[in-house]
């Protein structure tokens, strides 16, 4: 089976029903891509195909046509994404797990919605669980970076 | 300027001692060093010295032995020694070390003694004095109880110091210039003609003379990094994807295993059969454990996958199976056999109820799970005479006399490698991940095992918060409130976690009561009744532990008494409150809220506060009664913890320790059903969501004398908060958690 991560293709062998989040992880060691629940309820997991943000657990690398992009390929340390620098700036982070799934939502979020409500947030971000309780960073930070990807 | 005294240079021995090609700074453990943790990479005349700064010509790394779990400990451990050391953030790395007795949390052993933080009389700091010893003796090299800014804040500057001033007689002897002449910046001993000396440089010499011991440290108004935002030295690698957490971890060789045991907790298994798993794709192994059945695959999802397909049959659970019967033992707990302890006892309560209306509430507080994000993992690998773990623990020697045991290797030999956690709240508290892996490894001598749990595997074998249940009993006179008598009963957190550890504690265990009886309030008659509850299901330390419950029984009590007082909830504490930061953390949130001030209609609001871990912390909470439900829409929180080391960390921990508080209060409970979990994953086991977070603000004050860490102490008073507020807002009294079995939520 083929599949396109960051823009490097890769030939894997696994079974049909394999979910995308642990080919990624486990056969490709794309392991800013996290598990969290395997469920659909936590979002540590998300990733973009085509653009969109998809919960990586709930489909099987089977059936993924399109290029996929996990957060190791939304930026990198030394060239960030404007999301990723949203983030750095309002030190969201506690322990860390679920921001991988956070940024990859409000990446995908705000590509569509470039200037979103406080109620367009909420709705948009609730599907990404933290369990540390960084939500009031996140929010900040969503908005942050929704100036910075308006300005660039 | 605080020149060291006497009894801080005792307490704090901190020396010097070369080591291949450079020097390490740390402190002399007590009297006689118990167990030299430098296993790797210290040679033996080193053996005294338990290092916080270790610098050679590669570089700079500074020892924080307090694990990081999210709440940025290894940046604020880190900012305290390079505030005196005078480094810059990004001129060192940081290394959580290796477990060692030397490294015993003296803040901890000091929370755990029967005094309440406020009391600073003799017998308080003698008893506190003895739990330290023994502390000691256990070896409790613990992270938790929000004590690890406690713990590091003078002992991580003075190592930090002493190294800086150790490297300037080094630049001394080597350039002739006099020490006095001598500065430091940025990693480097300057000299008068501008000339510098990096630190790498000086590594050498500053191992081969004597440590300057007698050190000055900076007065607070010249810091550079303490009191002020910096960046988390994680921050980069957390919103990238790059950090590497313990269930990441790649070993070569590998193999990846999953278990499956008894969801009746503790009960035996009483036959399996892994014909299937056997026949599945990647599996090289299904071996029986002592806990259960283990499998043992080429990745992680294929050892989940098998180890869900072995069929097993399991035995019943030590504890009753369905909810009722622990209902039935906390209710019946409340008898005169079972008290634990009377710690607070001011005043007649029998006189003060004579010919009195008293006041009567019973409270309800269910067991919870910790469920931080990242499934628990460890990986371990049993060699000759050696053996190596890695994961993710607060316990690290507890881990290393366990593993010990399970292998028969020595316990010098067993080497802890502390990985990154996402999250714990007191989880990784417990061992069983990582002595579940040593046991398979044991087996596989020679290969890595990493063990993943799956999340439904985490979660119903998780060593749940304690079951509580409280009973109040209070009386009201000239607007007053005249008696508070609160009983708390609940099996012993402590017994049933140091039980898994074979270990037994002794006297009462003052988490029964904790968050309840040490409340600075100058109620006339005021008692406060610990009941110990038989064991129950296993039950370990959730985030504020005993005050997790006991802070919102409390509380929300109080809040009644003060109500049928006629008299203002936030008047009626403030005028109870005989300490004087407790006094002001409550006027601040009452200026932060203009409290008293206009409402819009079906909007209520609700203070709180509780005094957990030495720190003051009071909460205002505004919602709305909407045809939705109850919406949160705001929360300001005020918290004395001496000294705010990093004021955007502590803002970041302070709100989420609020939503930890308002989100379980709100929605989670464990329960069990047939003596399993019924709740094993996030759809049953619900936490708060970004839509339905209020608006939180935050103030640090620094009235207080001690210096206290800040993860635990705000989530006591965040239910009470809610309760409080839900009854300004509707009349009605929610007095057990979770709320929504009462109430709608939005
Ligand atoms: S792991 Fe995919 S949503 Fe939780
Ligand atoms: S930062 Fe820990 S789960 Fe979100």
């Amino acid at each position: 089976m083929k599949l396109t991560v960051n823009g490097t293709d890769h030939e894997v062998d696994v079974e049909e029903d394999m979910p995308l989040l642990w080919v990624l992880r486990d056969a490709l060691g794309y392991t800013g891509v996290k598990y969290g629940c395997g469920v659909a309820q936590c979002g540590a997991c998300t990733v973009h195909i085509d653009g969109e943000a998809v919960k990586s657990c709930q489909i099987s690398a089977m059936d993924v046509e399109s290029p996929v992009t996990t957060i190791e390929g939304l930026g990198t340390p030394d060239a960030l994404h404007s999301v990723q620098e949203a983030w750095i700036e309002h030190q969201v982070a506690q322990c860390g797990y679920c921001q991988s799934g956070q940024i990859m939502a409000a990446a995908a979020f705000l590509a569509v919605t470039p200037n979103p409500s406080d109620g367009d947030i909420d709705e948009a971000m609730s599907s990404n669980l933290c369990r540390c309780g960084t939500y009031p960073r996140i929010r900040a930070a969503v908005k942050t970076a929704a100036t910075k990807l308006n300005g660039a | 300027m605080s020149k060291l005294g006497k009894i801080a240079r005792r307490t704090f021995l901190i020396g010097s001692a070369a080591i291949v090609g450079g020097v390490a700074f740390g402190y002399y453990a007590y009297k006689k060093p118990a167990v030299n943790p430098l296993l790797d990479g210290l040679a033996d005349g080193e053996a005294a010295l338990t290092p916080y700064v270790k610098i050679d010509a590669s570089g700079i790394t500074l020892i924080t032995p307090r694990a990081d779990s999210g709440q940025g400990a290894y940046s604020v451990q880190a900012i305290m020694i390079a505030e005196e050391l005078d480094v810059e953030l990004d001129q060192f790395k940081v290394d959580p070390g290796v477990p060692s007795a030397a490294y015993y949390n003296t803040a901890l052993a000091a929370e755990s003694a029967p005094f309440p933080s406020t009391d600073d009389s003799f017998t308080a700091n003698t008893m506190r004095g003895v739990m330290d010893a023994m502390m000691k003796f256990m070896s409790m090299d613990i992270t938790g109880g929000s004590t690890t800014v406690p713990d590091g804040y003078t002992k991580l500057r003075v190592a930090g110091a002493v190294a800086r001033e150790t490297l300037k007689a080094a630049a001394s002897q080597k350039t002739g210039v006099p020490v006095g002449q001598l500065k430091t910046s940025k990693g480097a001993v300057q000299l008068p003609d501008g000339t510098e000396i990096l630190y790498t440089d000086l590594a050498s010499e500053a191992g081969q003379i004597e440590p300057v011991e007698e050190v000055q440290l900076r007065d607070p108004s010249t810091w550079r990094f303490m009191g002020k935002p910096t960046q988390r030295i994680d921050i980069v690698s957390k919103s990238t994807g790059t950090q590497s957490y313990g269930i990441d971890f790649k070993v070569d060789g590998m193999v990846h295993a999953m278990v499956r045991t008894n969801p009746r907790r503790g009960g035996a298994m009483l036959s399996f059969d892994a014909t299937e798993a056997e026949a599945m794709r990647g599996v090289q192994k299904v071996m029986q454990i002592s806990t259960g059945v283990a499998v043992i695959a080429d990745n992680t999802w294929r050892a989940i996958q098998a180890a869900n397909a072995v069929e097993i049959e399991w035995g019943t659970a030590p504890y009753p199976p369905e909810m009722d019967a622990h209902w039935q033992t906390l209710s019946d707990s409340f008898t005169p056999d079972l008290v634990d302890s009377t710690l607070r006892d001011d005043g007649d309560i029998e006189a003060a109820e004579n010919g009195a209306d008293v006041i009567e509430a019973e409270y309800r507080a269910p067991y919870l799970a910790h469920a931080p994000l990242e499934p628990i993992s460890a990986t371990v690998h049993v060699q000759d005479g050696r053996v190596d773990v890695w994961t993710g623990t607060q316990i690290p020697s507890f881990l290393r006399s366990n593993v010990a045991d399970i292998t028969g290797v020595e316990n010098e030999n067993v080497h802890i490698h502390m990985l990154v956690m996402g999250g714990s709240f007191g989880h990784r508290l417990e061992a069983r991940v990582v002595k579940e892996a040593a046991e398979i490894a044991r087996e596989m001598k020679g290969t890595p095992v990493k063990l993943t749990y799956s999340r439904e595997e985490d979660l119903t074998h998780n060593d749940t918060r304690q079951i509580a249940m409280a009973r109040g009993r209070g009386t009201v006179r000239d607007g007053k409130v005249q008696s508070l008598d609160l009983g708390i009963a609940m099996p012993s957190v402590i017994a049933s976690q140091m039980g898994r550890q074979g270990m037994s504690v002794p006297g009462p265990d003052t988490q029964i009561v904790a968050g309840a009886w040490e409340q600075p309030l100058s109620i006339p008659n005021y008692r406060v009744t610990g009941y110990r509850a038989p064991e129950l299901a296993p039950i370990s330390s959730w985030r504020s532990v005993g005050a997790s419950s006991n802070g919102f029984f409390h509380d929300v009590f109080l809040d009644e008494l003060i109500n049928a007082a006629g008299a203002d909830p936030m008047e009626e504490r403030i005028r109870l409150c005989w300490h004087d930061p407790s006094r002001k953390v409550l006027e601040k949130v009452a200026e932060m809220s203009s409290w008293g001030g206009a409402l819009k209609p079906d909007q209520g609001r609700g203070v709180a506060f509780c005094m957990s871990f030495g720190v003051p912390t009071a909460e205002v909470v505004e919602v709305t009664n909407t045809d939705d439900g109850i919406r949160l829409d705001r929360v300001w929180v005020a918290a004395d913890v001496g000294k705010v080391v990093d004021p955007v960390n502590f803002e970041n921990m302070v709100q989420g320790g609020v939503v930890w508080g308002l989100g379980h209060a709100i929605m989670s409970e464990i329960t069990y059903s047939d003596g399993m979990t019924e709740q094993e994953n996030y759809d049953t086991y619900e936490s708060m969501r970004m839509y339905q977070v209020p608006q939180i603000e935050v103030a640090g004050l620094e009235n207080a004398e001690q210096v206290r860490g800040i993860g635990e102490p705000m989530v006591p008073p965040a239910a009470a908060a809610l309760s409080n507020a839900i009854f300004a807002a509707t009349g009605q009294r929610i007095r057990e958690m979770p709320m929504n079995k009462f109430i709608d939520f939005v």
